[in-house]
């Protein structure tokens, strides 16, 4: 086991675990962004250096600091070593430079992005960023491409984070689009703009950080905080059949996988749940989800149950509980 | 406190009814119906404290907050997206909406790729407080100066696009509710959010 401390809270993890996932099992605001790593997803991380972090100590042997600021996606835990994240101001400031890097390309129209209000784009800059942008150049601009029946490409949104490459990679037996050319010119497409239907393959949509891969059956269908995401499941014949439902009354707008506080899918889902299934007789409603209270999409939703306590001064005239051994809220507090 | 406390009263605001028995004079009637008419009487010839609203409308401020309208822009194309952060922001939940995309040959009709093709305002739920206003990222909706008029049906409160959306050669004028940090604003192109 080797020892890390990560922003003055030490862990003991096992050998070959990167900074991130050392930082992620202390948990709270110590754990760095990422818009690229995919922990369910093999090779993913080190494109968008979101989750650059000081190493302050690279080894107890070794105890020198590294010269630069390390990507924690792809940097394994050494003993002894010492990292800053929020607690250093290098790396506040880098994070703002690399969220200002992002968004030169990504457009300003979330008003219009179906994604809006989930985008981990949007959420990045909103805690690491710059109010205002200081680009001025034209941005650059693809015409949207029909990905098959189901998802459409936005490439102007598009961050390059290929974790949609390594999904179809991993997910699929046949990959058919990828990064095209190179550098400031990349983007991701088809050949010939083939159709992507593997049955696997709409998981592309949950992966992508932003908006540049999107559900068309979802396509300015509603806005994702007018709908109350919810825990549902059917048997599946090919996949876990555990997706959230993303209900407004009665009606199911749309169907995606249950995304865990990182914003990583708990299991990919096939895309017969999630294209062809949108009648609320398909599904077992289970439980409201979990939203983060900071998130849009927690407006006007309620997830939590108070039960009602008996009231105290009932309990203080009529002696004792008319419900038996209740413990008034005194006694818990003391 | 104390007085109401002996006589076992609520409030101090209640008061004892007077039970004095009336004069003959007060009795016979008469004088207190014509003192009466003679109040009546002498109102004609006072200054009058209401108006005749539609015919005589009272001064309002020119920062009013009245009946919305949904901007079009240098164009004439509808500045809406349905993005639906005026919704989101309204107190009220009055404003629902629905979103289409646009078609190749609607592109002067629609500023961006997506409008609102069905957009409403419940003026019986609007609180008139000007926060949809605030919200809207593509200052498509303001607030004017114009007073909501009153209707028979309830239903006729709900106003959809054909009452919202301005005409084309009828443009409100919307630029007092524009304070000049706004307009400064807008003529900053680093800041602009409308390009």
């Amino acid at each position: 086991m080797l020892k890390v401390t990560i922003d003055n809270q030490t862990i003991e993890v096992e050998e070959g675990t990167t900074i991130l996932q050392a930082a992620r099992l202390i948990g709270g605001a110590i754990v760095p962004p990422a818009m690229c790593y995919y922990s369910k997803l093999k090779d993913s991380g080190g494109k968008c250096r979101t989750c650059l972090v000081k190493v302050a100590q690279g080894s107890s042997r070794d105890p020198r600091p590294m010269p630069k600021l390390v990507a924690s996606c792809r940097t394994p835990v050494m003993d002894g070593m010492v990292v800053q994240n929020i607690t250093s101001p290098e790396v506040i400031e880098t994070r703002k430079a690399i969220v200002e890097f992002l968004l030169i390309n990504h457009p300003l129209d979330c008003p219009v992005c179906d994604q809006a209000g989930e985008c981990d784009l949007q959420n990045l800059s909103y805690q690491n960023g710059n109010e205002e942008t200081r680009f001025e150049e034209a941005k650059r601009t693809f015409d949207v491409i029909d990905i098959g029946d189901n998802v459409q490409l936005h490439m102007n949104r598009c961050i390059l984070c290929y974790r949609c490459v390594y999904t179809a990679n991993q997910l699929t037996d046949k990959r058919v689009h990828g990064i095209l050319y190179r550098g400031d010119v990349s983007e991701i497409s088809t050949y010939i703009q083939t159709d992507i239907s593997n049955d696997f393959s709409g998981n592309i949509i949950d992966v992508c950080p932003v908006g540049a891969l999107t559900d068309k059956t979802f396509r300015f269908k509603n806005r994702v905080w007018f709908l109350k995401p919810m825990n549902a499941s059917r048997s599946c014949t090919k996949c876990s059949g555990k997706v959230t439902a993303w209900m407004r009354g009665n009606e199911i707008y749309r169907v995606t996988g249950r995304k865990d506080q990182y914003g990583e899918v708990e299991e990919f889902i096939c895309n017969e749940c999630r294209f062809e299934k949108k009648a609320v007789s398909d599904w077992t409603i289970e439980s409201p989800r979990n939203i983060k209270r900071a998130s849009v999409i927690s407006q006007n939703h309620y997830t939590r149950l108070k039960n009602p306590s008996v009231i105290l001064p009932l309990e203080e005239k009529m002696g004792k509980s008319p419900y038996g051994e209740t413990k008034s809220i005194n006694d818990k507090q003391s | 406190m104390s007085a109401n406390q002996n006589i076992g009263l609520l409030t101090n605001r209640s008061k004892v009814v007077s039970v004095k028995k009336m004069t003959f004079m007060e009795r016979i009637y008469f004088p207190a119906i014509i003192k009466g008419f003679g109040i009546t009487f002498s109102h004609l010839f006072k200054k009058k404290v209401t108006i005749q609203y539609p015919e005589v409308k009272r001064p309002i401020a020119e920062i009013y907050r009245g009946k919305h309208v949904l901007k079009r822009d240098d164009e004439g194309r509808e500045r809406c997206t349905a993005c639906g952060l005026c919704a989101l922001a309204c107190p009220a939940e009055a404003i629902t909406m629905v979103a289409a995309e646009r078609k190749p040959d609607e592109m002067h009709l629609y500023r961006e790729e997506k409008y609102a093709s069905v957009y409403e305002i419940n003026n019986l739920r609007c609180i008139f407080c000007g926060l949809c206003e605030e919200a809207c990222p593509k200052e498509a909706i303001f607030l004017t100066n114009t007073i909501v008029p009153s209707n028979y049906e309830r239903s006729d409160f709900i106003y959809g696009k054909d009452v919202l959306v301005e005409p084309v050669d009828h443009r409100v004028d919307v630029s007092k509710r524009q304070t000049p940090e706004v307009l400064n604003f807008k003529k900053d192109k680093n800041q602009s959010h409308n390009i």
